[in-house]
């Protein structure tokens, strides 16, 4: 029962969370000198009145405080206006976060079936050379910049032609049979996937490596070694479970991450996803489209904490008897 | 305390090498104009995406000779439609090591004409070739790496103070001030910083002059960063403000904000120094990413990132890879920090002793 009354105390804490979000993200749009309608004025195959509308939408002719209740009411209605050249934002948005989640899906699995066990051996050969390659890989891994990975790897992808060169589905996919649909975008997204996973390994091994180390220097460990218990029940019975509760809280840091690593490397590979959605968006200035974006960013994000917190409570007991 | 911070990084082989990495260019750096042959703004418009000069130590004979090198020249393939550049084998040009060439200010002051090396007058040495607009790269790296290497701690000197104030009066405080505050820190913290990023670039008015866009960008860089780090100094905040000698300071009648910045925020020193310099590399990839974007630093002048974006298209991958070389400066640089970065950790924070 307790767990429960934690988890719904914990969801409703994200509701005043997203407020403060949506006021700074509307703030500093509006701090900017452009005219959020511009683009829609400009183009001709926009109705005078679809722009009347819009204006009214906005309530742009009102004090800014009214214009961000107008703007909030119409956000939570599921209403974010149209994007410059006239599309809904919510259906631009409905193509391309699948596609953002898929990705960093992926990742994020990937890092953690690979990353734990990367971490878990390095710290029970620590400081042996094999302690010290992993170390080294994991910080090469970690300094390269993602779109100067992802280009490098597209230098490689027209050269060999092993790969498609970007996007997420061969111009033909419609007409593919599922097998062949599934293996299309399959092969579409593995170099984006090699990109983000070689920057967000490091990160996760070392915190796997450092708790796993604190916890085989705890008393249990050595009370649990004293009495002769064998190596692998202490490793993998005793010190895993405990060290791999505080990566759960990492869980929300590297989904964060990943967001924003993504945004360059869907760029890079012409990814259809809302980083570079949101990039289109803020070059075009395309205002509706940068706020919807951005509220959606944060609103996975906190989604992100929030699942990430729940798993904790579940795992952790000690969490819930604080409550 | 820095001494020795600097002994426990000689001691270290990973960590020594790094520094002499770091060491060499920033001392490039600093030297930019000396070092190059050309100037940031020099182009040959002839000479666009000249590949890398050839230099030849070995003449014609066999024998040993002055190092010197021949011009490209661009020529039109009729039949294969492509631009090849041969080498003009008609005249050598004699690379001069301390020689006159174009006129500069060194570090902005004193006049000067003497170049590392040069070549005559109608001779051009580029030794990682040109870009678009036959400007050289290899200059235009070191004049890059100025804005690249310095954005990063600019970003992070506007970052740590309010970082450090916010966090320490928050915890300090505490009650219903702590709340909102923490609250709006959260929210700052709850969008994707890279969306933050390209956001408050974008917004940044046009018909700037390149130095005050320079600060501007080092502003927005630290916008994004304070939040999580004055929310860890909340929580050291809370721990400290419970010791004997801050209940000391308040009875003696100090007054709160003197008690944050003198007798509780220095107690954060060691943190704040780990803290920074893990922090470096990661602002110096975000500044680069942000030109990549061609949000950040605006041509004429260069980085390391907006000198990448003529990476984006294929021909320029495919057939001039010389372009890419600023990719691997960041790489190396961002590597150099990081190996840093992890050795001052290990000295400074007592916890990780263990390891």
């Amino acid at each position: 029962m307790d767990t429960i009354k934690y988890i719904i105390k914990r969801i409703l804490q994200t509701i005043p969370l997203l407020i403060i979000v949506s006021m700074i993200s509307f703030f500093i749009i509006r701090l900017s000198p452009v005219d959020p309608l511009a683009e829609l004025k400009l183009n001709p195959s926009v109705s005078p009145e679809t722009v009347e509308k819009e204006k009214a939408r906005l309530g742009l002719d009102k004090p800014i405080i009214i214009q961000y209740g107008k703007w909030a009411l119409s956000f939570a209605r599921g209403d974010l206006g149209i994007t410059s050249t006239g599309e809904k934002v919510s259906q631009k948005l409905g193509e391309r976060i699948p596609n953002t989640l898929l990705l960093t899906t992926i990742v994020i699995l990937l890092t953690w079936l690979v990353g734990v066990p990367l971490g878990i051996i390095a710290a029970v050969r620590w400081k042996t050379n094999l302690d010290r390659i992993l170390t080294v890989l994991t910080s090469i891994g970690m300094a390269i910049p993602s779109f100067f990975f992802a280009v490098l790897l597209l230098m490689f992808a027209v050269k060999t032609g092993w790969f498609p060169i970007g996007g997420l589905t061969s111009p033909n996919f419609a007409d593919m049979s599922f097998g062949a649909k599934f293996w299309d975008i399959t092969h579409h997204l593995i170099l984006p996937v090699i990109v983000l996973f070689t920057i967000s390994l490091a990160g996760l091994q070392r915190q796997m490596r450092a708790n796993m180390l604190d916890v085989l220097d705890s008393d249990y460990v050595k009370f649990a070694r004293a009495k002769g218990v064998s190596e692998g029940v202490v490793i993998y019975k005793h010190a895993l479970r405990n060290a791999l509760n505080p990566m759960i809280t990492l869980l929300g840091f590297e989904f964060a991450g990943l967001l924003s690593g993504a945004a360059l490397t869907e760029y890079v590979f012409q990814y259809p996803g809302l980083g570079r959605l949101i990039l289109e968006a803020v070059l075009k200035s395309d205002i509706n489209l940068v706020m919807a974006s951005l509220m959606m960013g944060a609103i996975m994000l906190v989604i992100g904490n929030l699942i990430a917190d729940i798993l904790l409570i579940i795992t952790d007991p000690r969490i819930r008897s604080k409550s | 305390m820095i001494r020795e911070l600097f002994k426990a990084l000689w001691k270290d082989k990973f960590a020594r090498i790094a520094l002499v990495i770091l060491g060499i260019i920033y001392v490039s750096l600093f030297l930019a104009d000396f070092i190059a042959p050309y100037t940031k703004d020099f182009s040959d418009r002839t000479m666009a995406y000249v590949p890398p000069s050839k230099i030849f130590t070995i003449d014609e004979n066999g024998k040993f000779s002055k190092p010197y090198t021949y011009n490209y020249v661009r020529e039109f393939d009729q039949n294969t439609l492509e631009i090849k550049y041969n080498l003009d084998r008609s005249k050598k040009h004699y690379i001069k090591f301390f020689g006159k060439g174009q006129p500069y200010k060194f570090l902005g002051l004193v006049p000067a004409k003497r170049h590392l090396f040069t070549t005559d007058n109608d001779g051009r040495i580029f030794l990682l070739g040109t870009d678009i607009n036959g400007r050289d790269v290899f200059s235009r790296l070191l004049f890059g790496g100025r804005i690249s290497m310095t954005i990063g701690f600019l970003a992070l000197f506007v970052l740590f103070p309010i970082g450090l104030l916010y966090g320490g009066i928050s915890g300090y405080l505490g009650g219903k001030t702590d709340m909102i505050m923490m609250r709006f820190a959260e929210g700052v913290m709850s969008i994707p910083s890279f969306y933050l990023l390209i956001i408050l670039a974008s917004i940044l008015p046009s018909g700037m002059t390149s130095s005050q866009r320079f600060m501007l960008i080092v502003l927005i860089l630290a916008l994004i960063g304070w939040a999580g780090f004055a929310r860890v100094v909340r929580g050291m905040v809370l721990s400290i403000k419970t010791e004997d000698y801050v209940q000391a300071a308040k009875s003696i009648g100090a007054s709160k904000l003197r008690i944050i910045t003198k007798h509780i925020l220095p107690q954060t020193t060691s943190f704040v120094i780990v803290a920074m310099t893990l922090s470096v590399p990661s602002y110096i990839l975000s500044e680069s990413g942000l030109s990549f974007l061609g949000l950040g630093i605006q041509q004429p002048d260069a980085s390391w990132g907006n000198m990448l974006k003529e990476a984006q298209e294929f021909t320029n991958i495919l057939y001039r890879p010389w372009l890419l070389t600023p990719g691997f400066l960041i790489f190396v640089s961002v590597l150099a920090f990081n190996l840093i970065g992890d050795t001052i950790r290990d000295v400074l924070d007592p916890k990780s002793k263990v390891r």
